[in-house]
């Protein structure tokens, strides 16, 4: 029992936190509320689902094309549609949740609603703890922090990730030290897009592949983000792992847990906002003009 | 005979002579005639739900458009007013001019709820702290099956009066009472209420507010109850009127209705929101009536909100509105588009560009 909470608590909290990673990346970076964040999730899993079951390519390769297409249609996106509305924060929240709304339509249409499977990437299963664990489930929390771990050094020790850093800290100045804020911006994008790609790519074998599967995520996304300090990048991976705990023990342990699992890691997500209103990590509210 | 000629002269410089006005005076008439045209339930059903769900939107607007407070939860309000009205009808057999102002005080203790962690909070935080309420409360509804009927919901509610048509009118009259009274509580220019001007300030800039000796948290506590109240009203008219009660009103996409209805029409304008809901709802309707409109209903919504933001981002009627309506730069009178001087002060309209022309929806210009 505790050994499987371990586990399942260990993937949930794993791929909330490189969802919710992405997404604290792009607000920090551009500064737009992307609710589209976690379509590009169910898109790569739709694209591994296509690609490996139906045209038949090998899973690992369909994954990469997955992770790619995924990370190029962020890009697109950004710079088609929410790079023209940036002023507006509010129409920026709108038109991508449209965006998230219209590729979950499409999908719809194209696949209609019937729960999908993907083959796991290694079949086969080990004994861990004395719980049976499937070498899938073991690949999706080694690749959750092998992505967190890269990000990390991404951010942390690359030409790339100090620009990155810059443009988050102030736009202008970023702009007059000759950084090319747009290009970044879109970069960021991608990454971002890309991110969630990968998330939906470890995902695919374990959950169904439907076209509804990006709502709760989402919804989990924001309340990590929100928790953690919105663009504080570590919060939000602290604060997501806590999420994906809590969720899990909640699937565990409470009878008919599984309806109640946002409710109560909002209801998390509130108390501790009520006490400290920055979120877990964020930085306390400046009394500034917006 | 003289109250004639200033009811003459009242409507002639009142409503006839600004655009905006007579649009409204005009949708006014055609929603009282339509059932003389047809009163074939289909369509009668839709313009009810119509009417209902306008509610709905305009106290979205309220909270968001005027005090800026963007509320992404307002399904919460709804959807504890449905099951409150419900509840008291199924189990108290209380009418319904007791179950809805009853549901609606629900609402406006939920809107107070939120207030609590949402006063202290500002911007996205807000907006995302908002998004649980309603997700919250839907657990709370599977919690207790026995009260609520979990995923099923409640059946067996009174029917909101005896007929399909009267059930029509009387929705249409709330709506247009509970509009007017929304529209005249978010007039700044208002000399009766104050409240107007100070959620305005809020949106503005809420430390200005804070240092003119505005209580802040006391006017969004305001807000919050108020937008609550009206979209209770809402919800008890809907759980009278579809007699069903279930958790699909406190969906994530619910809320988000009211937001998508609200922008297109032009946030930050209430009257903006009724337009959007009188366009999209009935649109999407009459779409599901062939089968590959249903297929594709969703994503004509979506485009269409798109291409909304993309290209008029203040909103359908306020993009008509600056077209059809010019304000005299002297005297602020409000002058139909095709005049060359203003009606009351002879100014010149169309000389020369000014700032506050060229500034496309300058005054609609709403941060979070």
């Amino acid at each position: 029992m505790i050994a499987n909470i371990l586990i399942n608590g260990l993937i949930t909290g794993g791929v909330f936190a490189i969802l919710a990673l992405g997404f604290a990346l792009v607000f920090g970076v551009a500064k737009i509320l992307n609710l589209a964040h976690t379509a590009f999730y169910m898109i790569a899993a739709f694209f591994i689902c296509t690609t490996s079951v139906m045209l038949g390519l090998p899973l690992l390769l369909s994954a990469v094309i997955a992770v790619l297409f995924t990370g190029l249609l962020g890009m697109a996106c950004y710079k088609l549609l929410l790079d023209r509305v940036k002023k507006h924060e509010t129409a920026v929240m709108i038109i991508s949740l449209a965006v998230g709304m219209l590729f979950q339509e499409i999908l719809l249409i194209t696949f209609s609603g019937a729960y999908r499977r993907v083959p796991p990437f290694i079949p086969g299963f080990t004994e861990l703890l004395g719980v049976r664990v499937s070498y899938q489930h073991l690949l999706a929390i080694g690749v959750s922090g092998l992505v967190l771990l890269g990000i990390w050094a991404l951010l942390g020790k690359t030409r790339l990730g100090k620009a990155v850093r810059a443009v988050a800290e102030d736009y202008e100045i970023a702009n007059v030290m000759g950084i090319n804020v747009s290009w970044i911006c879109t970069l960021t994008n991608g990454l971002s897009a890309g991110l969630a790609g990968v998330a939906g790519a470890v995902v695919a074998p374990l959950y169904m592949v439907q076209p509804y599967m990006w709502m709760h995520p989402l919804i989990m996304v924001l309340a990590a983000v929100v928790l953690g300090g919105l663009g504080s990048a570590k919060g939000s991976v602290i604060a997501a792992l806590i999420l994906g705990f809590a969720e899990t023990l909640v699937i565990f342990l409470v009878p008919g847990g599984s309806f109640l699992r946002g409710a109560i890691s909002l209801c998390v997500m509130v108390a501790v906002l009520m006490f400290r209103p920055e979120g877990l990590f964020g930085v306390a509210f400046e009394e500034e003009r917006l | 005979m003289r109250y004639l000629k200033w009811f003459i002269r009242w409507i002639n410089n009142r409503i006839l002579a600004i655009p905006g006005r007579v649009i409204a005076l005009l949708f006014v008439a055609a929603l009282f005639l339509f059932p003389l045209i047809t009163t074939e339930s289909y369509f009668l059903r839709i313009l009810t739900l119509t009417g209902i769900f306008a509610i709905y939107a305009a106290s979205w607007d309220l909270l968001a458009g005027f005090t800026g407070q963007v509320n992404l939860g307002q399904a919460a309000f709804f959807g504890v007013s449905v099951y409150t009205a419900s509840l008291l009808n199924i189990h108290l057999n209380l009418p319904i001019w007791a179950t809805i102002p009853l549901g609606a005080l629900a609402a406006v203790l939920i809107g107070l709820l939120t207030c609590l962690p949402a006063v202290r909070l500002r911007g996205f935080y807000l907006a995302l702290v908002t998004l649980s309420f309603p997700i919250i409360l839907n657990g709370v509804v599977l919690i207790f099956t026995d009260y609520t009927g979990g995923e099923l919901g409640l059946s067996g509610i009174g029917r909101l009066s005896e007929s399909r048509v009267t059930d029509y009118y009387l929705v249409q009259i709330v709506m247009l009472v509970v509009v007017f009274l929304m529209y005249k509580f978010t007039d700044a220019g208002s000399k009766m209420v104050r409240t107007a001007l100070i959620f305005h300030a809020i949106r503005e800039d809420e430390i200005t507010a804070r240092a003119s000796g505005i209580d802040t948290t006391r006017y969004k506590m305001v807000a919050f109850a108020m937008s609550g109240f009206f979209a209770g009203i809402a919800g008890g008219l809907y759980a009278h009127y579809m007699r069903i009660a279930g958790p699909s009103t406190l969906e994530l996409i619910f809320s988000f209705q009211a937001i998508l209805w609200t922008i297109f029409g032009g946030i930050g304008t209430i009257y903006g929101a009724v337009v959007g809901v009188y366009i999209l709802y009935p649109l999407i309707e009459v779409m599901r009536l062939n089968p590959l409109g249903e297929k594709i209903q969703v994503v004509v919504f979506s485009l269409i909100l798109i291409f909304t933001l993309l290209f008029m981002p203040q909103g359908l009627s306020t993009w008509v509105r600056d077209k059809i309506e010019v304000i005299c730069p002297r005297c602020k009178t409000i002058n139909i588009w095709s005049r060359k001087k203003c009606r009351s002060c002879r100014a010149a309209l169309h000389l020369e560009k000014r700032d506050w022309q060229s500034e496309k929806g300058a005054s609609n210009d709403i941060d979070l």
